[in-house]
């Protein structure tokens, strides 16, 4: 599967991260080899094959609908780099 | 030209669990910002999501009264995007495999039925509550919501107008109260909906481009955005530009709608099985059990109203459109011989109370009992009409038994004969004038008289037996 920088760039820009032109050309060749390699998977016949959805043979794992006392205020927002009035605070979001 | 619009609705509704979806963390509204958390519904790293048994329950019960196929196998999946108000980065949700697929519910419209179909119904988790300050350098985030179980019912595109698309979410609120799996309180966010829409000249096969509208959580708002979109598209073709593919937001304050930035609405969640959530199975034999248990739903109560009851179809839609106006009108009927006339006083002045204190169904501050009893204080003659509409008005207000008002007021009819014909005589000797003017033909006079009796006893005597002393009195001069 060919790989062009323009991908790279998309996943870059979902993944909100900035590339330099240098690692955007390293990545667009590196991303190229380890699709082809997983590509390799494609050659195999899995028709009649069931969609595996989970890897563990395990199904339906619930709990009761109870509730417990939540964490105190101060230790939810203690590894916050910013707070303020009890809230999170997070660059401003522009609409 | 003329246009056709076409609708497809996605609703979300969040379900009356106690507990979140995937932690022991309480669902209640309000709540002092950030109380209701834990590590798990804030997105800490290394811990582990457990499902809620009832969020599944839930999910199938809404699946099964509208009419839709319970999957006996789905998982779910994270939908990846990153905005603030998702810690993890990620919602948890279903792709491929939904819980509950190719549904409907009916809708009837000018006295058509008409058939929307559901494309599926999945569980997902709601997010937290961004606070934005206009002047402020960043946005607050509450992540009390965060992780509260939420069912997505998605429409197919069926929905022709802003009428179809009200009465299709009303009917979708009540069967969801019906099934009592969620509150749909739109003015706290537990129902809200997303509204996609396209036009295409009338008689046209293939759709236009659509737009999605989001934020809308008032059926006003969803009909005002429906009627400004539609104008909107349609303005954009007639002025020969074309309709752009996008996510809009609507402002219901200014009655518009906005395009949102492209990079907010990146459409490529990269969907991927959640591996830490199990898959779920379903057997036949549970779907059954959860089915036999559904009480009577909306459409089903509205046909036993008219043929039970004999009420109009108008009516009976009215009194099952929401289940607690449903629920006191059986309650009331229970203990009343006199279906129409509950059914009447509710239509009438429990309605019109209702919309003047701005009240829901919910709130009503007396039982169905009382209601069936100031019904009986009626048929038996006890109070009459005028006089039963201020009992009506005072049990609302004070919640009080209608017998105990009609005794602590001395509200009974007043059918002493004799006790009538002194208040008419007294009337008839007050008013000369009246009198002169209904023995040289003047029919109105009498209607006055009648009133001035009525007024004298305080609307507790019945007119037809004044009217009756009033003209053999009037004969006698």
């Amino acid at each position: 599967m060919k790989i062009t920088k323009e991908t790279i760039q998309h996943v870059a820009n979902l993944a909100r991260l900035n590339l330099t032109e240098q690692e955007k050309e390293k990545l667009t060749y590196e991303m190229e080899n380890i699709i082809s390699y997983v590509d390799k998977l494609n050659e195999l016949d899995t028709s009649g094959i069931e969609p595996t959805a989970h890897v563990l043979p395990v199904k339906n794992v619930f709990r009761e609908d109870k509730t417990k006392k939540s964490f105190d205020r101060e230790k939810i927002l203690a590894n916050a780099p910013s707070q303020e009035d009890g809230c999170f605070k997070v660059p401003k979001i522009v609409e | 030209m003329e246009y056709e619009i076409v609708i497809g609705l996605e609703v979300h509704s969040e379900l009356s669990t106690k507990s979140k979806i995937y932690c022991t963390c309480t669902t209640e509204f309000g709540g002092e910002v950030n109380t209701h958390c834990c590590p798990i519904c804030t997105g800490m790293p290394g811990v582990l999501p457990v499902l809620n048994e009832k969020v599944v329950e839930y999910a199938v019960k809404a699946g099964l009264a509208t009419n839709c196929t319970i999957a006996e196998y789905s998982k779910q999946d994270r939908k990846n995007y990153f905005y603030p108000d998702l810690p993890k980065a990620y919602q948890t949700s279903q792709y491929d495999l939904p819980i509950c697929k190719n549904g409907y519910i009916d809708i009837e419209v000018n006295g058509e039925t008409k058939r929307i179909g559901l494309t599926r119904i999945h569980i997902e988790e709601d997010a937290g509550k961004l606070m934005h300050d206009e002047w402020d350098t960043g946005s607050l985030v509450d992540y009390n919501r965060c992780g509260v179980p939420l069912i997505e019912i998605v429409s197919e595109p069926d929905i022709r107008s802003a009428e179809e698309a009200k009465v299709f979410l009303e009917n979708l609120k009540a069967i969801l109260q019906y099934i009592d799996v969620s509150d749909c309180k739109m003015q706290e966010g537990s129902l809200r909906a997303d509204v996609n829409l396209s036009v295409r000249p009338k008689g046209q096969k293939e759709f236009g481009t659509r737009t999605e509208m989001k934020n809308l959580n008032s059926f006003r708002g969803i009909i005002r955005a429906i009627e400004a979109e539609t104008k909107r598209q349609i303005d954009e073709i007639e002025s020969g530009g074309v309709i752009v593919q996008e996510t809009r937001r609507w402002d219901d304050n200014k009655g518009i709608s906005y395009a949102m930035r492209s990079k907010e609405e990146a459409h490529d969640y990269r969907y991927f099985p959640e591996p830490d959530l199990v898959p779920i199975v379903l057997d036949k034999e549970w779907i059954e059990k959860i089915r036999e248990s559904l009480p009577e739903l909306p459409e089903a109560r509205k046909k036993r109203y008219v043929s039970e009851y004999g009420l109009p179809e108008y009516d009976a839609g009215i009194l099952t459109s929401s289940k607690a106006l449903s629920d006191f009108f059986e309650d009331a009927v229970s203990k009343s011989s006199n279906a129409k006339a509950v059914s009447n006083w509710i239509m009438g002045d429990l309605m019109r109370l209702l919309k003047e204190k701005n009240m829901e169904a919910e709130e009503i501050p007396f039982s169905g009992e009382y209601l069936a009893k100031m019904v009986a204080l009626i048929d038996k003659g006890t109070i009459s009409g005028a006089i039963a509409k201020k009992v009506f008005d005072k049990m609302f207000n004070t919640g009080k038994d209608p017998e105990v008002i009609v005794k602590e007021e001395g509200l009974e009819v007043v059918s002493d004969e004799g006790a009538l014909v002194a208040v008419v005589t007294k009337i008839l000797e007050n008013n000369p004038q009246s009198v002169a003017d209904y023995k040289s033909g003047k029919e109105k006079a009498f209607g006055f008289l009648v009133g001035q009796a009525m007024k004298e006893t305080k609307g507790k005597a019945s007119p037809q037996i004044i009217n009756k002393i009033l003209k053999e009195e009037l004969d006698k001069m």
